[in-house]
């Protein structure tokens, strides 16, 4: 064995010596126990995968188009027009003395993101089927790379909102530093649902139609194209507990210099981390049924 | 021992997805439609529960390159994919000590929009490959392929014959300890087929231990050091790879031969309208499903005829899997036109006494003319296979050369000169 051993460059760590030495490959197959751990070092061993999977989403989604990634960033500034004539405009709703098209553009361009991870991840299972059912590797790397893939066009429309704040004098501050923050409690968050969600896609593909739905309904109970001050008082808390509320509220905070909300925040971020450890074992709960419900 | 199994079983849920609905469902489902009906497999009764695997044990020391043979639906696929760790088994365990890459399908996750150069690093990541180790075999992989000139050209417009190059370069720069392999010769013309298993040759050489699914007992035989022979989900047998090819043969040769029924089978336009050939069966004398290369072939056609035709003739045509058309029998050469045939069904026998078909599998095309209207015509009706008890010697696959065994009488060589290099 240990002869085999030598002719194997592909030793996923750099400690190949140890490695062969201590035999890490003894992998044993068994019937998992119900809630099965979370193999951290099997998804690290495959990180390159995720970064292959993460590039393919993205080379591949705008090939035989006409506008390429200009869609990335068409999706949100498409919205904000609409939304700033209807409620800028029409419906004289205020935007905390930020002019609407920028203070709208930071809501749309975060959902756009958090809206597009979600459903690609929700259907990327079932969409990569055919790896599923006759390749190895951590299931969680698919819609991992689905989320991956949507911070690309993020990027991209990120741009777009450099433009608008620049055209409308929107003052940079130092407040952009907690920006990190925000974008990767979206990731997180969008994360952490679309495992839960393209995990139940394989068995009920309900999800598929259920998502879309779900997701437009969630936007309007998120501070995205109205203020949070639009809310009464006495019921911005229900508002708060939505945890994209606190993640949208830090990026204007950070963008538009509004006042930070430090609970929503802190709500947004609990809930996010908790949603992902809760569907991290949900996924790898089903995980054992893909290969042959899929 | 680089692979252990113990007693590994899978169970499968099949069918059945239809239970009792309550009318409340009913409604549902006819608003929501079939994804419902998933969430009602999950009740499923015990009853509904296959069996893929059974107790399934048997260990391979490194360096062996093990064969795993039987009949369709005898598991062997499963338990590559329970050993590929796609699937979990139900009960039972295995060790595997070493890496293991798969390949169950040739390119996998290959993106038709994507270049030749892009795939390949894609598909080497899905594979387990690293990017520098792609990057370091990519010109290798390439000048395999032969795709040389079109790295840079979307997949989609290579040939299929490019592709599957293409595809399976990349899954044979797979280096792992343990190679799982499923039936992925079966793929390319004969040509590629044989590349491909030489490549596998130089990987068993190499000291790899590798697990080999197929049908091809001429790969298995010449490949092998070791057979296991799955029935119905359990080891029948294991030993050496000709011991479980002797097995498996037995078994095959024990099957009752099936009447495949081609009354629905897609045709020609206008074929079958007057008469039309409604089922066929291929057996050896004894009616089994296999030939022994030499002996008789039987044939029987059962046939409608719908309105009176007049001077018809049958023929059959046998052609190699890769569409080589091998040899044509027709009535009319025994007993020439059949001059009256009223509506109604009949059936029809047909007898191929000097079988010299060279083992292997071939498709029969079966079909039926009158004077000159032709009748009815199904291409690749049914499938057969022609195998041979004689030990095939160790040149590998140099002994499936041609269609047709002929006999040959061969002479000891004769010295006609002293010195090797004189004469001229």
């Amino acid at each position: 064995m240990k002869g085999s051993m030598e002719n194997s460059y592909s030793l996923p760590l750099q400690n190949a010596k140890e490695a062969q030495e201590t035999d890490p490959f003894t992998v044993r197959i068994r019937p998992s126990r119900k809630w099965a751990a979370i193999n951290l070092r099997d998804l690290w061993d495959y990180r390159e995968l995720l970064y292959f999977l993460t590039w393919r989403d993205v080379k591949v989604r705008y090939k035989q188009t006409l506008l390429g990634a200009a869609w990335a960033v068409l999706q949100p500034l498409a919205a904000m027009i609409v939304f700033w004539l209807f409620f800028g405009k029409l419906a004289g709703i205020g935007s905390d003395g930020i002019p609407y098209p920028v203070f709208a553009y930071a809501g749309l361009m975060v959902w756009t993101f958090f809206s597009n991870a979600l459903n690609n991840s929700g259907n990327s299972l079932v969409g990569n089927s055919n790896l599923i059912t006759k390749v190895y590797f951590p299931r969680m790397i698919i819609p991992g790379a689905a989320v991956a893939a949507g911070l690309v066009d993020f990027a991209i429309a990120f741009l777009i909102m450099l433009v608008l704040m620049a055209g409308y004098r929107v003052p940079v501050t130092a407040a952009v530093l907690i920006l990190p923050l925000p974008v990767l409690l979206t990731s997180l968050l969008a994360l952490g649902i679309g495992l839960w969600m393209s995990a139940l896609n394989v068995k009920y593909r309900d999800i598929r139609y259920a998502l879309p739905f779900g997701i437009q309904l969630w936007m309007f109970a998120t501070p995205i194209i109205y203020p949070m001050s639009l809310v009464p008082e006495k019921w911005r808390w229900l508002l708060k507990l939505n945890p994209m509320t606190g993640i949208v509220e830090a990026y204007r905070a950070a963008l538009l210099g509004s006042t930070l909300d430090y609970s929503a925040l802190a709500i947004s971020a609990a809930m996010s981390l908790a949603i992902l450890v809760f569907a991290a074992f949900e996924f790898r709960r089903m995980e054992k049924e893909f290969a042959d419900v899929v | 021992m680089i692979i252990q199994a113990r007693n590994i079983s899978k169970q499968y849920r099949i069918g059945a997805r239809q239970a009792a609905y309550s009318t409340l469902r009913e409604s549902i489902s006819g608003f929501v439609r079939a994804p419902l009906n998933r969430l009602r497999a999950n009740r499923a009764a015990a009853d509904n529960m296959i069996w893929a695997l059974r107790d399934v044990s048997f260990h391979v020391e490194a360096g062996e390159v093990v064969g795993i043979i039987g009949r369709n639906g005898a598991g062997k696929s499963t338990l590559l994919k329970v050993l590929s760790r796609i699937t979990e088994p139900t009960t039972g365990e295995i060790d595997l000590h070493g890496r293991v890459g798969s390949l169950l399908e040739v390119g996998t996750g290959f993106h038709p929009e994507l270049t030749g150069r892009e795939n390949i690093f894609l598909n080497g990541a899905i594979l387990g490959m690293k990017r520098t180790e792609i990057a370091e075999k990519f010109d290798e992989i390439v000048a395999f392929a032969e795709v040389e000139k079109f790295v840079d050209t979307p997949v989609k417009h290579y040939s299929s014959g490019m592709y599957m190059r293409l595809a399976f370069s990349v899954a044979a720069h797979l280096e792992p300890e343990i190679l799982l392999i499923d039936e992925v010769l079966a793929v390319g013309d004969a040509a590629f087929q044989k590349k491909c298993l030489g490549k596998m040759g130089d990987v068993a050489k190499q000291g790899r231990t590798v697990l080999f699914v197929s049908h091809n007992m001429t790969a298995i035989r010449s490949l092998c050091t070791r057979g296991i022979f799955l029935s119905s989900g359990q080891v029948s047998f294991q030993g050496t790879a000709a011991a479980a090819i002797d097995h498996y043969i037995s078994e095959l040769s024990s099957v009752q031969a099936d009447e495949v029924d081609l009354s629905r089978t897609s045709r020609p336009h206008g074929a079958g309208e007057t008469l039309q050939i409604a089922s066929i069966r291929i057996c050896s004398e004894d009616r089994r499903a296999v030939i022994r290369a030499g002996d008789p072939i039987d044939l029987e056609l059962g046939f409608n005829v719908k309105r009176g035709v007049d001077e018809v003739a049958f023929g059959v045509a046998v052609s190699s899997q890769d569409n080589v058309n091998v040899v044509e029998c027709r009535s009319s050469h025994h007993y020439g036109a059949i001059s009256t045939l009223e509506p109604g069904e009949y059936s029809l026998r047909c007898r191929i006494d000097r079988n010299v078909l060279s083992p292997g599998i071939y498709s029969l095309s079966v079909g039926a003319r009158s004077s000159r209207v032709f009748l009815d015509y199904v291409p690749g009706a049914i499938t057969f296979e022609v195998y041979s008890d004689e030990s095939l010697g160790s040149i590998w696959l140099e002994d499936v050369g041609g269609f047709i065994r002929l006999q040959s009488e061969w002479t000891e060589p004769v010295q006609v000169n002293k010195n090797g290099n004189a004469s001229n």
